[in-house]
């Protein structure tokens, strides 16, 4: 968080991204937790069983991850923040519930451990195979936000600002960690007081309509909970400002769709963050994320031990996606590179903005790409 | 407009969604009548996908009309948030034993406080009347044309043998006992199930009963309710009433800890 220098720190701690994720989870007032085991997530709903009811919240194992999502989801209703976490065969089945989340503005926080896929894939090694599946995984149009920590450090301060972000755009944002960030023990210092933003209640006296979005607020709704004498109607369907089904209407249901999409695009640049590290004047830039971004750091320090003029851009929200940045700085170089755990998904974004060359460095089998081979193939293509 | 729909009802999120001779509307009747008894600001109401996941929609409180299937967990998350409401979960046979019968026996089984009113009208009406998980073994539906290869669940002794500590059955063409099981469900603390039959004329009446008219459906269902305890059921027949109270089972507690700063 932006805040963090200015604040007393604690005294710091060896955690796993994993467990990061809980404490900071439990920071930004996280009192709700359902899950079901999965590796390499299990480690988050272990730590939630233990700490949760030690900060006066609850935890569940649920059936299955469908009943996890769904339950966040009534939680959330009920006033409370809410959160569950998963690797990729899980994420698969929350996805319906995702988009659940994100059609009737419902704000909570999914983490994905991501592990090596299809279907079962290769439950203990790495991945970031599931890059597309946050941004596109439900059906229909929405507009997610998806955060993506490089370290132990990174996942406990993510976990607090989605749960900002989710508050504040009321959204399902997912965070995800892979199986690197999410198992390695690292040095981790957590805010004493991290800022934190909670969904804006409707001030009194207005003519409330909970899914009317509010100019002043960026398009986003005010935000009543369950047992507040508002008489909300919560629906899936497609919906008018009241929450009455407006499905069998076309220009209504358009509205509906316009609105959810817009309160995250109109905003995209007070949502997504990233790093930049020896960008300005690069002439081979790295655009990389999660775990491989810190490889590729090293590929640039060792780069430019040996005269390559190289940089990086660093991903921390994936989604919306920083086009305007990516397009400003990829340009500026004379080629792009994107090291990837995935057969170059992120990859098709740059090439989306970017007008220089773009080459995907894909890392397939479940470990993170090694700066060597980072630079053997930034070398493969520019000596 | 009857008294307890001017006072109760969403008004905005009318005209229903109900065919005429429905038993939803019914059921909807009788839940206002309990409504009247014990105060609506006690209540929170969840509900799923189908015709029966629309009774809620038209009570003018707190409402969350959820996924297909997902009602029950979306109410587990509810519950524990709200736990001075009563969560009242509308559902249908396919919502609830269909997409979501896992939910339904883990709900049984974790006992935490709410009250599921599956309402059972043998077919999957809103999507034009294919076979669920209940019409009877040999039943005619839009995807069952050789009659029904399958045999029926019967959900009051599934969610009893997975530990629901109050179960009931009662149907839409007897409302006064409908009202005073489900003010009883109601009443039960922890999980609490109620299968209520309802006559669909439109779908199960078409296709499985080969009528449509609501007449047909409400007197067969008027002879195949048996609400004596010792009378042995002949085929066709089901029990209604209170089928199992347990009054002393504890309903779900969260785990206690010392607390400890976050």
């Amino acid at each position: 968080m932006d805040n963090q220098a200015a604040q007393p720190l604690r005294a710091c701690q060896v955690l796993q991204g994993n467990e990061a994720c809980v404490e900071g989870a439990l920071l930004a007032g996280c009192r709700f937790f359902a899950g079901y085991p999965i590796t390499p997530a299990s480690e988050v709903a272990e730590a939630m069983s233990q700490r949760m009811p030690e900060a006066g919240g609850i935890f569940l194992q649920m059936e299955d991850e469908i009943a996890s999502i769904n339950s966040i989801i009534g939680a959330a209703w009920g006033g409370k923040k809410a959160m569950t976490a998963t690797s990729g065969p899980g994420y698969s089945l929350m996805q319906e519930g995702i988009g659940y989340a994100a059609a009737t503005q419902t704000p909570c926080v999914i983490v994905n451990v991501m592990r090596g896929g299809p279907s079962t894939g290769q439950p203990t090694l790495a991945s970031q195979q599931d890059v597309y599946q946050a941004k596109y995984g439900s059906h229909g149009d929405y507009e997610p936000i998806v955060l993506i920590p490089s370290s132990a450090q990174e996942a406990a301060d993510m976990t607090i600002r989605a749960f900002n972000l989710a508050e504040r755009y009321l959204v399902p944002v997912s965070l995800l960690l892979d199986e690197i960030v999410g198992h390695t023990r690292e040095r981790v210092t957590l805010p004493t007081r991290p800022e934190l933003i909670n969904r804006t209640k409707p001030p009194a006296g207005i003519d409330y309509r909970p899914f009317e979005p509010i100019p002043a607020l960026g398009g986003v709704c005010y935000r009543a909970d369950f047992g507040e004498g508002r008489a909300l109607l919560v629906d899936g369907q497609l919906h008018d400002h009241m929450g009455n089904r407006v499905g069998h209407k076309p220009a209504e249901s358009a509205a509906h769709v316009r609105r959810i999409c817009d309160k995250i695009t109109q905003n995209a640049a007070l949502i997504s963050d990233y790093s930049l590290h020896f960008a300005d004047d690069a002439e081979i830039m790295l655009l990389a994320y999660g775990s491989t971004a810190r490889s590729a750091l090293r590929a640039v320090l060792e780069g430019r031990e040996a005269g390559m003029k190289m940089g990086l851009i660093r991903l921390k929200t994936l989604f919306p996606f920083p086009d305007a940045l990516v397009k400003e700085l990829g340009d500026r170089a004379k080629a792009v590179f994107v090291p990837e755990m995935n057969i170059g998904k992120i990859v098709n974004e740059v090439r989306r903005v970017v007008n220089s060359d773009v080459f995907s460095i894909p890392k397939l089998g479940g470990e993170m790409p090694t700066p060597a081979e980072i630079l053997k193939s930034v070398r493969e293509v520019r000596p | 407009m009857n008294p307890l729909a001017e006072k109760y009802f969403r008004k905005s999120a009318l005209p229903t969604i109900f065919c005429p001779g429905c038993g939803d509307g019914t059921v909807l009747h009788a839940m206002l009548r309990v409504i009247e008894k014990t105060g609506l600001e006690n209540y929170a109401f969840v509900s799923g996908i189908g015709c029966s996941g629309w009774i809620p929609v038209y009570i003018n409180t707190d409402v969350i009309h959820a996924l297909h299937g997902r009602a029950i967990p979306v109410a587990t998350g509810l519950a524990l948030s709200m736990p001075d409401k009563k969560i009242v979960v509308f559902t249908g046979d396919g919502d609830c034993c269909g997409i979501g019968g896992n939910h339904l026996i883990h709900a049984a089984r974790r006992n935490i406080d709410m009250t599921v009113v599956m309402i059972n009208n043998y077919i999957y009406g809103m999507t034009g009347g294919q076979v669920s998980p209940s019409p009877p073994a040999g039943s005619k539906t839009k995807t069952s044309p050789y009659g029904n290869p399958e045999r029926p669940f019967d959900a009051a002794a599934l969610v009893q043998a997975a530990g629901a500590a109050f179960v009931a059955r009662e149907t839409a063409v007897a409302p006064l006992r409908l009202e005073k099981s489900l003010s009883a469900a109601i009443r039960h603390q922890g999980f609490s199930f109620m299968e209520v039959i309802t006559q669909c004329p439109t779908q199960a009446g078409r296709n499985i009963f080969g009528d449509g008219k609501p007449q047909t459906i409400y007197h067969a269902l008027k002879k195949a309710a048996v609400s004596q305890k010792d009378v042995p059921l002949e085929s066709g027949q089901f029990r209604v009433g209170i089928l199992h109270a347990d009054l002393a089972s504890p309903p779900y507690r969260p785990p206690l800890a010392s607390a400890r700063p976050i």
